[in-house]
């Protein structure tokens, strides 16, 4: 099971549609989302996109996996929107969150990072004109998801370090040192960087 | 050939600044060159010099008669770069990915990018795990692929701070044959003097000073005394 939205190889269609087919699909239905305003809509959306991880060959434990990390902010928003503006309102902000964290993990699930970053690169090259280097801001994406099984290592053994010490569980001595390592480890990777001469 | 000439590093230009390496005077034409001291001797910093990660303060470091100050992009294309810790080193979440990465803006076609990874998983023993997430290797494994995906861009001089310091003895050993097998003129910096065994020259620093410089017998037991 992959839980961090990595990809998983596969020969379904989701996985041979081109990554920026999916990209800009993902980008479209982000922008189609802020027209799901009944409560009607958030169930046919999320029954849309769990048949898109069927098609590709996803099982029910990775799209659990995926939106597991949305519980806890899911809850507060939910919770926020049902004191505001009543249960309807909040059943359809958070499924839409839902539907929206499980879009862009299918992209990630079923498309190679090089490929994704291609197309990212593809996409930017008209930016060139204004200055942006469309190489890093396919690098930019790339580490943003190489960087997702790293802090979650980082957080384990924050966490691990605290059992094995016998500290209760409090925010910030769970924080400080993760934001501490994390900071180390994105100076060795930009170090490590340089030394490819991903830099120059 | 790598040459050091009145190499001087200080970290700040404040009066305090400590130094971390003193007038380094050295010329290394031989395939295999150890680096060994205590931690903090300067050793890493003088490696990182190689490669341009880091720049002398006063003194000049360069590699095949190019500055690592004034041509250091071209120095890193020559010299490849392994570090201590391989999470920090791999930069794309699959194997086959990570090895890909560094051939980017080399002009190459697919198929040949293709051919180049496929070649560098199968000689360090990670051709079936092309598809895996890097996360998930063993420590060694790891420290392979940031090897493979290294060499995969053909450097000419492979410059490796302490590659093998979390590993294993067993993944040491595995890291210390591959290096063995390499073409290329290697620089290692390590604390584990058994894989010294067969180079040609080892360096020994203390408190940023070169203090010797031989062959791996005479050098290393004079690392020993000094540690004692």
């Amino acid at each position: 099971m992959s839980p961090l939205g990595l990809y998983v190889p596969g020969t379904s269609p989701m996985h041979r549609a081109p990554a920026g087919l999916k990209l800009a699909a993902m980008v479209a239905g982000g922008v189609g989302s802020v027209f799901l305003d009944h409560l009607w809509q958030v169930p046919v959306a999320l029954a849309v996109v769990v048949a898109l991880y069927a098609i590709a060959g996803l099982s029910w434990r990775v799209v659990v996996g995926q939106v597991r990390p949305l519980l806890w902010i899911g809850l507060a928003t939910g919770v926020f929107h049902l004191l505001v503006n009543g249960w309807e309102r909040a059943v359809v902000v958070v499924g839409v969150l839902a539907v929206l964290l499980l879009l862009a993990a299918l992209v990630t699930l079923t498309t190679r990072t090089t490929d994704l970053v291609d197309a990212v690169v593809r996409a930017c090259r008209p930016l060139k004109v204004l200055h942006v280097d469309p190489e890093r801001v396919g690098l930019v994406i790339a580490l943003g998801i190489r960087c997702v099984p790293v802090v979650i290592g980082l957080a384990e053994g924050v966490r691990d370090a605290q059992r094995a010490r016998g500290l209760t569980a409090s925010p910030r001595a769970f924080a400080v040192p993760l934001i501490v390592r994390s900071l180390r480890h994105a100076d060795a990777l930009g170090e490590a960087l340089s030394a490819r001469g991903l830099d120059d | 050939m790598i040459e050091a000439s009145g190499v001087t590093h200080r970290y700040g230009d404040h009066p305090g600044a400590r130094t971390v390496l003193a007038d380094v005077d050295v010329r290394l034409d031989e395939q295999r060159i150890g680096i060994v001291g205590a931690n903090g001797s300067g050793k890493s910093t003088f490696a990182r010099m190689l490669n341009g990660l880091v720049l002398p303060t006063a003194g000049r470091v360069s590699v095949d008669g190019l500055d690592t100050r004034r041509e250091g992009r071209e120095v890193r294309r020559r010299v490849g770069f392994c570090f201590t810790d391989p999470d920090a080193q791999i930069v794309m979440p699959t194997v086959a990915e990570d090895v890909a990465f560094g051939l980017r803006r080399r002009g190459l076609s697919k198929d040949d990018v293709r051919a180049r990874v496929e070649a560098a998983l199968a000689a360090y023993g990670l051709a079936g795990h092309a598809d895996h997430p890097a996360h998930l290797l063993s420590g060694g494994q790891k420290q392979l692929l940031a090897l493979a995906s290294v060499l995969v861009t053909e450097p000419t001089l492979l410059v490796m701070d302490e590659p093998t310091t979390l590993l294993d003895l067993r993944n040491a050993q595995m890291i210390g044959r591959a290096v063995a097998e390499l073409p290329q003129q290697v620089v290692l910096v390590t604390h584990h003097l058994e894989l010294l065994d067969g180079f040609d020259r080892v360096l020994v620093f203390d408190e940023g000073r070169l203090v010797e410089d031989d062959v791996p017998r005479s050098a290393v037991t004079s690392y020993q005394r000094l540690m004692a």
